[in-house]
């Protein structure tokens, strides 16, 4: 990005009318990523000059416990119900995971699911970092993944939404293909990147705030039933749109198990993905695929 | 500003947690609870029942629902104390009726100022969890230690003089605990905690205190006072959740199955309004007659588990 200019330059404007052509594979007109996010929260994290991790003296029972119910009890109802309806998972991971509760990744792996990096903890944040640490985070992620599922990471999503005026063209050093952190665009777009060597590239693939689970619940307070009908609606325009103008969509889910695993919500989430999941126009894919196909088609 | 170079260093990142409350476990993976009767679905009904002295003391942190406006707040005083002097009355009249026993997180200062109450909750079977002193009564790792103790030993030798109950059970206000908390409450007795929220059957601590969650997504306070749903849509989203859970009881890809819990967490000033308490009415009549469900008090559910 430039730094410190007003227009931080990440990519070149591109009005949605008239967007070049773009079929998914089999000719489907949406192309429909789940990303479950799964994290882990330290207890007793280090408090930074930039953001304070939890908003009690540690420990933050309710804020600590409340995310540690997804790695006891609700990633396998989250999990179970995307793989019955045939949706792989593309995971934003606190990579830290790995070591903590290696099993749990491990279900991921055994589901044929694509791993990314969500930062090392979801309560260490960029903001601030030298260039050696952001590599340290960077170089950590893509080992510590490596290791625990064989997967070389090709996406970031930053630790807790927190980055550096580097982090893009780091990512693009590293041979990175994608980003989940800039939120502009309907469909895959390119991202400008300054890599030091090489003709490295990068893209940013639409991931969500608006029809996140956190957002849906946690911002705005919808019941398991209302952010159901939330997405079916995003995935039924979005369909008709990529139909209708020959230039294909894409659609993610970002969850976390803590929150649509809730006894009152999966149930309803289940219909969600019964509704997407039958419709033909409807691409069940991973991140990589998605911007796999869309690349070639640059 | 720049970081300290150990921000990038993670001393407790290790197999397990990064800490030495308890241990990991998959709920799933677990050997199977099975409830009285072969029910599959424990409902736990749990009302606060919580004094706000209209002075704030804001030692720790300003407890939900406390004082809102500037000294003298008559408003939320009074709102608050519709709860225990109407609104929980309503409550004991539906549980009743329902034939529903529930635990009621006290105050220690309720059952000193409100004593007929709490002789009302004890007359009809329910259980008295202890809920601190009053709604001053916080606690986070900022309390010196010796405050902390005393804290704890006053809400209970208080509760045990009004009422003559020895809670088991402590739950704490905003479920804030302190690093030493776990420890303290099994110096006093107590058997067990309500204040994590990480699984959904009890589990053991190391030092043998038991958790038995409460679920913060599914009370009243969360639905219907922050999330603004109506109390029809509460009562939805517990019947969701019992389906659910009743389907989950039966054993899945996942889970080989077993008992399950759902607690519910009530507040009289919220879900004891004359518009509100008949979605709830209406809800422990269907609950009642489910065959899957055990409607039980905390304290049950703890020994029906420990003997497990």
């Amino acid at each position: 990005m430039q730094e410190g200019a007003p227009d931080p330059g990440l990519y070149d404007y591109q009005a949605y009318r008239d967007r070049p052509k773009l079929q998914w594979p089999g000719g489907k007109t949406c192309a429909v990523w789940v990303a479950p996010n799964l994290e882990y929260y330290e207890i007793d994290p280090p408090i930074g000059p930039h953001r304070k991790p939890w908003p009690k003296a540690h420990p933050d029972v309710v804020g600590y416990s409340y995310r540690d119910h997804s790695n006891r009890v609700s990633h396998w109802r989250m999990a179970d119900v995307m793989s019955r309806h045939g949706f792989p998972g593309s995971v934003s991971l606190s990579v830290a995971l790995c070591d903590h509760h290696p099993e749990v990744v491990a279900d991921g792996v055994d589901r044929g699911w694509e791993f990314f990096s969500h930062g090392i903890y979801n309560t260490r944040y960029s903001y601030g970092m030298s260039e050696e640490q952001e590599r340290a985070i960077i170089e950590d992620s893509i080992e510590t993944v490596e290791r625990a599922t064989g997967q070389r990471i090709r996406g970031w999503l930053a630790p807790a939404l927190t980055h550096t005026p580097r982090t893009l063209d780091l990512l693009a050093q590293y041979d990175f293909h994608y980003t989940c952190d800039l939120y502009h665009d309907d469909q895959v777009q390119e991202v400008k990147v300054a890599p030091k060597t090489g003709n490295a590239q990068l893209a940013s693939i639409p991931y969500s705030l608006e029809v996140n689970d956190h957002y849906g619940f946690n911002v705005y307070g919808m019941s398991g039933r209302e952010y159901a009908d939330c997405l079916i609606q995003q995935f039924d325009r979005l369909a008709e749109e990529g139909e209708r103008t020959g230039s294909g969509t894409v659609m993610c889910i970002p969850l976390h198990a803590y929150l649509i695993g809730q006894p009152h919500r999966i149930g309803p989430f289940e219909e969600a993905l019964r509704h997407i999941a039958a419709d033909p126009r409807c691409w069940k894919a991973r991140a990589g695929e998605i911007v796999d196909h869309w690349r070639a088609a640059q | 500003m720049s970081l300290p170079e150990d921000y990038t260093r993670y001393p407790h990142r290790r197999e397990g947690y990064d800490h030495q409350f308890y241990e990991w476990s998959n709920m799933h993976a677990r050997a199977p609870v099975s409830w009285p009767g072969q029910k599959s679905v424990a409902v736990w009904f749990c009302v606060s029942l919580e004094w706000f002295p209209i002075v704030p003391e804001d030692k720790l942190f300003r407890a939900p629902g406390h004082m809102v406006t500037p000294y003298p707040d008559y408003r939320h005083y009074t709102v608050r104390d519709y709860g225990n002097r109407v609104g929980v009355w309503r409550m004991l009249d539906a549980f009743k009726a329902a034939g529903v026993t529930a635990s009621f997180a006290t105050n220690a200062a309720v059952a000193e100022r409100y004593p007929e109450l709490v002789e009302a909750v004890l007359a009809d079977g329910h259980e008295i969890i202890a809920h601190s002193t009053d709604m001053n009564g916080t606690i986070t790792s900022d309390l010196p230690e010796d405050e902390e103790r005393e804290l704890i030993a006053d809400s209970l030798s208080r509760m045990e003089t009004a009422s003559g109950v020895k809670p088991q059970g402590w739950h704490s206000i905003a479920r804030s605990q302190s690093w030493r908390t776990a420890d303290i409450l099994v110096e006093h007795g107590l058997v067990y905690t309500c204040d994590w929220v990480n699984d959904e059957l009890p589990y053991r601590f190391k030092n043998g205190l038991i958790n038995l969650p409460l679920n913060t997504e599914l009370s009243d306070r969360m639905i219907v006072a922050t999330q603004q749903h109506s109390a029809e849509g509460w009562a939805q989203m517990m019947r969701d959740s019992f389906n659910w859970l009743a389907t989950e009881a039966k054993g899945t890809n996942y889970t080989q199955g077993g008992g399950r819990m759902l607690p519910i967490q009530l507040t009289p000033y919220i879900m004891g309004l004359p518009y509100r308490i008949g979605a709830l009415e209406e809800l422990l009549k269907d609950f009642a007659n489910r065959e899957e469900a055990w409607i039980a008090t905390g304290g049950q559910i703890v020994a029906e588990w420990e003997k497990q």
